[in-house]
């Protein structure tokens, strides 16, 4: 699984952004996104805020779980009681398992959601394989389902490991809502966050 | 070192049963705001706002003396040894709860180092990443005004300045602390 995690402030802009993909079932902990898709995930993510929108005074819980599906993307938010959104597109490999994107009247162009190149398509197979065994063989590893009730849970446990280290971050009195948040801490302890639960 | 178990006493004993204690966030967060409005006041203009911060510091520790005395009932410092186990273990115990190190002491017995392993003050707080604030901005310079004008009113004159800051990517915080000399009562001139 691959993952591109924003932080997007109630003006709709981003404060912070980070690639990074799984570390579960032998995975490396590098996205693996297509150039095309890399280029496109802003824009999914961003096209899925109208639906925070709706969703936020209908539910309790800050996080909104996942919330909407582009192409085989699939996006969770966090919504933090002043507004701050966490978008977490997740991209399940294998690729070739993925739906074919059926463009919409009027929609995005397409993108292919991963273009094997020879450098990545030897350690995606080799990983996509284990994560295959991992599924199968047990709970505990993210099964490469997006849908599926342990990647909820993991992702669930990841925000709130985001949360606690954003609240630390914007104590921080240089810091404010309307800049980009270019903390190298901050990154660090996300990217944590992300080994340890996704 | 009988002074400095002495001033570790007196310094719990105070900070137990006669100081109001105040959330520690809110001082953080109001010293920590304070500071970026300074920055951004001065125009980021670093080296005006560690003078504005000593200034101040400066202004509180001429106060503060006479309440630190109050409170915990110290008597006078034989010497600059033992004034500076009374600061460490007593003055920053009952007012911000730590308790620098005392070290590095100079050959004359004139000069010393605090070196703070927690700073209240600086908790959550990462320097603006603007490449200037890390060389040129000591964030809890207040501390030095606040030593340097205490200091003054019991007829120290010191200068205190920082050496190093975690903030900075320092292993240490350290505050470098000299006894330029003791002010002697002086005449007023022309008195009779």
């Amino acid at each position: 699984m691959s993952y591109y995690f924003t932080i997007i402030n109630t003006r709709d802009a981003p404060l912070f952004e980070l690639e990074f993909g799984t570390s579960k079932a032998g995975g490396d902990g590098a996205a693996r996104f297509s150039p095309e898709a890399r280029a496109m995930n802003p824009f999914i993510v961003h096209s899925s805020l109208d639906i925070v929108d709706e969703l936020r005074w209908g539910k309790d819980a800050m996080y909104l779980k996942r919330i909407d599906q582009f192409s085989s993307s699939h996006i969770s938010t966090f919504l933090t009681p002043t507004s701050i959104r966490f978008m977490l597109l997740h991209l399940p490999h294998p690729p070739n398992l993925a739906p074919a994107f059926i463009p919409s009247p009027g929609s995005y162009p397409p993108f292919t959601p991963y273009t094997s190149n020879p450098l990545s398509s030897s350690t995606s197979s080799a990983s996509s394989s284990s994560t295959f065994k991992s599924s199968t063989s047990g709970a505990g590893s993210i099964a490469n389902n997006p849908a599926s009730p342990q990647t909820e849970e993991a992702i669930r446990l990841f925000f709130w490991d985001v949360f606690e280290v954003w609240i630390k971050a914007t104590m921080n009195p240089f810091q404010s809502m309307e800049k980009v948040l270019g903390s190298p801490v901050f990154k660090q302890r996300v990217l944590g966050a992300g080994r340890k639960y996704l | 070192m009988a002074a400095a178990t002495k001033a570790t006493r007196v310094g719990e004993e105070v900070w137990k049963s006669r100081v109001d204690k105040v959330n520690a966030e809110l001082v953080t967060l109001t010293y920590g705001t304070m500071v970026a409005q300074l920055c951004s006041d001065f125009d980021s203009n670093y080296a005006e706002v560690n003078n504005q911060l000593d200034k101040m510091g400066y202004n509180i520790g001429i106060r503060l003396i006479e309440d630190f005395f109050a409170k915990s009932g110290v008597p006078r410092c034989a010497n600059l040894r033992e004034t500076a186990e009374t600061i460490s273990k007593v003055g920053f115990k009952i007012f911000l709860n730590i308790t620098p190190i005392v070290t590095n002491w100079a050959a004359d017995n004139k000069q010393f180092s605090l070196i703070f392993e927690e700073n209240p003050l600086a908790d959550f707080v990462e320097l603006p990443d603007d490449g200037k604030a890390q060389d040129e901005l000591w964030f809890s310079n207040m501390l030095c005004g606040i030593l340097r004008g205490a200091l003054e009113m019991v007829q120290m004159q010191i200068e205190a300045h920082y050496v190093s800051d975690v903030l900075r990517g320092d292993d240490t915080t350290e505050m470098r602390i000299t006894l330029l000399r003791y002010i002697d009562d002086e005449m007023p001139p022309d008195d009779e």
